[in-house]
């Protein structure tokens, strides 16, 4: 870190790095507690050379794990994920996108609502008004988006209105290519969303993706049609995209872009004011999920402050503790601010050594 | 460094991504371009009947000479490219020099591609004519008028042409040129390393007078041409078989996919093919093979013998005379690849289908090492002639980005059957019933009669599709009232 942090931010990381050491170790003690742990990490502590319950004692112990394996929430039983001292709780299951064989899934008691209460907290009243109604126009089916939006409306008051979108139907058109069969769906969402608009003018708050909120603005002028506050997310977006939004698609309107996934939960942007940059830097939640940046050649090492690095994911909740998990994404490693004192990550996108290869033949 | 801005209805816009593309041999970064994201090509192409209403203002005949007045710029003036402090004026041998740099195109071929694309430039009325078969250019600014005593009417069936470039070579740029004389604007999405030639050509033709409205240049993503393809009502798309596939049953967009072009030899030429080595090598290595004009198989009516095979022992050892030079030799004919892998994987795809048997690389008797080759920090392939034993061999069906071209030999009653989709046909026979077989192929798009190469273009002739006929719509007209 940079010795150019204010005192007070710098005394404030210093706090939130205490915190989340002292989460680490409750965590760890209530997946490890046979009364209380899962089924998955009880058997898992058996094979390991220590004991994560006196051997953790903060975050940087978690290394002691190695990488966690994401294959492992292929497939079933999924009650090994369910920890022991929830067991009486109702419980969720949530699916990765995927497009193939069997997704990947999390089990949830309660943190999606946890995660988008705290959320609710970051949102600007006066753009996202409570009491206002939403139209939640994103994934639905399996995915956790489809209840957590609806959380969130309900939790600031509101209602939210759905419209069904499958996105495993949606990547099946892109690979093979079918392009008019995609705009044909797309068509098919965006008008059901402009059908509720006009039919309920207590509508005030829009989630959406980048790519439905480019069609639905080319489609209707939301300003116009009472849409205040927009909280984009779903997909990644970019500093470009972020401006063009700002800037031509959505003028005038609040424009959020946020960064959620299953295995984390939802990353927040902190508030754009205008003149600050575009780009777009995601801070997760803390403790309960904490993104490092590690070199991809290397990823016991750490990089630095606006160098790029491969995301490595730690999700630490009572209901799922997932240790360092390297993830698909590269971003550039971003320094704390007063809002969120902890790393965060600036421009995600999807690893560069993953993009696909210059096709082969002629042109 | 010198960064290239999207021109959205002809003004600059400096996007905040950016891909910066570097040079071939160093590795060096030669220039940043922005990239646009599909939102904004899409709202966009929501506005571009203003270019058009633009257009309209000028007559045809005035298009016309301001793209006469453009074909000097472009061939010897400065046009600015950049933006602000990141920009200069090019001149033609920086372009040629650019072009070079991110393409591994040769100076020589960048000279001769510049010359095509002054032509179509400096004679845009003769092209017109050959794409409207004669039509009174007065027709399409009035919408309306006579020919040969009838009432002729053409509606627009679109706002702008969108048109999704490759990088392979510079020369594709002369078939969508003639749209402005067409007075249709056009959406351009250059290929990813070559934004170099559209550009030019575009601030050649502002610069001479045409409304910069009628210009949408977008370096962007598949996305973004997606985008293109979708909100255009007309569009052009180049690309290789799969891109060009997803698009196949969309009337909207015109398709420049593999050419799979062909020389067929007569079997009445069985005395005299000697005479056409010259012609087959030009079919096959002109402009360093890359284009779909280019011949990638020659087809050979079987007469006597082991005439096939000696015709293709001969073509191999004249191309195999085409050395990989540096690219600012003057006798450079071979480009580089920007990417060395993807020259290694065409290699290896060769000699995997090579091994299975049926087919003979003729040429690598006169090479030293592989087809792979190394020269001056660049990186080639050498020319390739295979013999297949028979016309459905992998190889007799492929079509690569260098000189390489498989040959078969085949009763002439079978050969148009089996010949499958060819985008130019040079036939040389005289015998009037192959001719006429030839004539009623359906799967040849355009057709050459004698000695003519394949890469030779005709430009009173339609090319490639038809460009007017793409754009407009005869309208049954009757007109009651005295104009």
């Amino acid at each position: 870190m940079t010795g150019e942090l204010a005192g007070s931010l710098e005394a404030r990381v210093v706090e939130a790095r205490l915190r989340l050491d002292a989460w680490v170790r409750e965590v760890v003690a209530w997946h490890f507690d046979p009364a209380t742990g899962c089924p998955y990490w009880l058997e898992r502590a058996r094979e390991l050379d220590f004991d994560p319950r006196k051997d953790v004692r903060g975050f940087a112990d978690l290394a002691r794990f190695g990488h966690f394996d994401d294959e492992a929430l292929r497939g079933g039983p999924v009650r090994r994920w369910v920890p022991k001292g929830l067991a009486d709780q109702p419980v969720f299951v949530f699916e990765t996108g995927g497009t193939t064989g069997v997704p990947k899934a999390r089990i949830n008691v309660r943190d999606f609502e946890v995660d988008y209460e705290e959320f609710s907290g970051r949102l600007s009243d006066e753009t996202f008004p409570r009491g206002s109604d939403w139209l939640m126009l994103g994934p639905t089916g399996p995915r956790r988006l489809r209840l957590a939006v609806e959380h969130l409306a309900q939790f600031r008051g509101g209602i939210a209105f759905h419209v069904d979108l499958d996105p495993r139907w949606v990547n099946k058109l892109v690979r093979d290519g079918r392009h008019q069969a995609l705009e044909a769906y797309k068509e098919h969402v965006i008008d059901q969303g402009l059908t509720l608009l006009r039919a309920h003018d207590t509508i005030r708050c829009l989630f959406t993706t980048p790519k439905l909120l480019e069609a639905l603005a080319a489609k209707i002028d939301l300003r116009r049609a009472g849409i205040r506050g927009i909280f984009c997310g779903g997909t990644e977006m970019n500093a470009q995209f972020h401006r063009f939004a700002r800037e031509e698609l959505v003028a005038g309107i609040d424009f959020v872009p946020t960064y959620g996934n299953t295995l984390m939960g939802l990353a927040h942007s902190p508030t754009w004011t205008e003149g600050d940059p575009y780009d777009i830097v995601y801070y997760p939640p803390q403790p309960r999920a904490v993104t490092e940046l590690v070199d991809p050649d290397d990823p016991q090492r750490e990089v630095g402050y606006d160098e790029t690095g491969r995301v490595m994911l730690t999700t630490l909740t009572k209901e799922f503790f997932m240790p360092r998990l390297l993830e698909r994404d590269e971003a550039e490693r971003a320094e704390p601010v007063d809002a969120y004192p902890w790393d965060g990550v600036r421009n995600l996108r999807l690893l560069s050594s993953l993009e696909s290869s210059v096709s082969v033949g002629v042109y | 460094m010198l960064h290239l801005p999207l021109l959205r209805a002809g003004r600059p816009y400096r996007s905040l991504d950016v891909a910066r593309l570097t040079d071939v041999r160093s590795g060096e970064p030669v220039v940043e371009v922005s990239q646009a994201n599909p939102g904004l090509i899409a709202r966009d192409l929501g506005r571009v009947a203003e270019g058009r209403r633009a257009l309209a203002r000028m007559t045809a005949a005035e298009i016309v000479e301001r793209s006469k007045e453009a074909a000097g710029i472009f061939v010897e003036g400065e046009v600015r490219v950049g933006e602000g402090d990141d920009s200069m004026l090019q001149g033609p041998e920086e372009y040629v020099r650019h072009l070079s740099s991110t393409t591994g195109m040769p100076h020589a071929l960048a000279r001769a591609n510049m010359g095509k694309i002054h032509f179509v430039l400096a004679n845009l009325d003769t092209v017109l004519q050959g794409l409207s078969r004669g039509l009174d250019p007065a027709v399409l600014d009035r919408g309306w008028g006579e020919e040969d005593g009838r009432t002729v009417s053409y509606r627009c069936l679109t706002d702008t042409l969108g048109v999704v470039l490759p990088s392979n070579s510079p020369g594709v740029h002369s078939l969508w040129i003639p749209a402005l004389g067409l007075k249709v604007p056009v959406t351009l999405k250059p290929g990813s390393r070559e934004p170099w030639t559209p550009l030019r050509v575009t601030q050649a033709l502002i610069q001479a007078g045409l409304p910069r409205e009628a210009f949408g240049f977008y370096p962007s993503s598949h996305a973004g041409a997606g985008e293109i393809l979708l909100r255009s009502g007309r569009s052009m798309l180049f690309g290789d078989r799969s891109t060009v596939g997803a698009w196949a049953n969309d009337p909207r967009v015109q398709l420049h996919g593999p050419g799979w072009s062909k020389v067929i030899l007569g079997a009445d030429q069985a005395s005299a093919w000697r005479d056409h080595v010259e012609l087959l090598a030009t079919s096959v290595a002109a402009n360093g093979g890359r284009s779909c004009i280019n011949a990638s198989g020659v087809w050979i009516e079987a007469s006597k013998p082991g005439l096939g095979r000696e015709v293709a022992e001969a073509l191999a050892e004249r191309l195999a005379g085409i050395e990989a030079l540096p690219l600012d030799h003057p006798d450079a004919g071979l480009a580089a690849f920007p990417d060395p892998s993807l020259a290694h994987r065409m290699s290896d795809l060769v000699d995997g289908h090579l091994a299975a048997g049926g087919a003979e690389d003729l040429t690598a008797r006169y090479r030293e090492g592989g087809r792979v080759v190394e020269v001056d920090g660049y990186t080639y392939l050498l020319p390739t002639v295979v013999w297949c034993d028979d016309p459905g061999h992998p190889l007799a069906r492929m079509e690569l980005l260098f000189p390489f071209v498989s040959i078969v030999e085949l009763p002439a009653d079978e050969l148009l059957d089996r010949v499958g989709s060819t985008l130019v046909a040079s036939a040389i026979t005289q015998d009037p019933e192959s001719i006429r077989r030839l004539v009623e192929c359906p799967d040849l798009e355009r057709l050459n009669l004698g000695a003519v190469p394949t890469s030779q273009v005709d430009w009173d002739q339609p090319h490639e599709g038809n460009l007017f006929l793409h754009l407009y719509q005869q309208r049954a007209m009757q007109a009651a009232i005295a104009v």
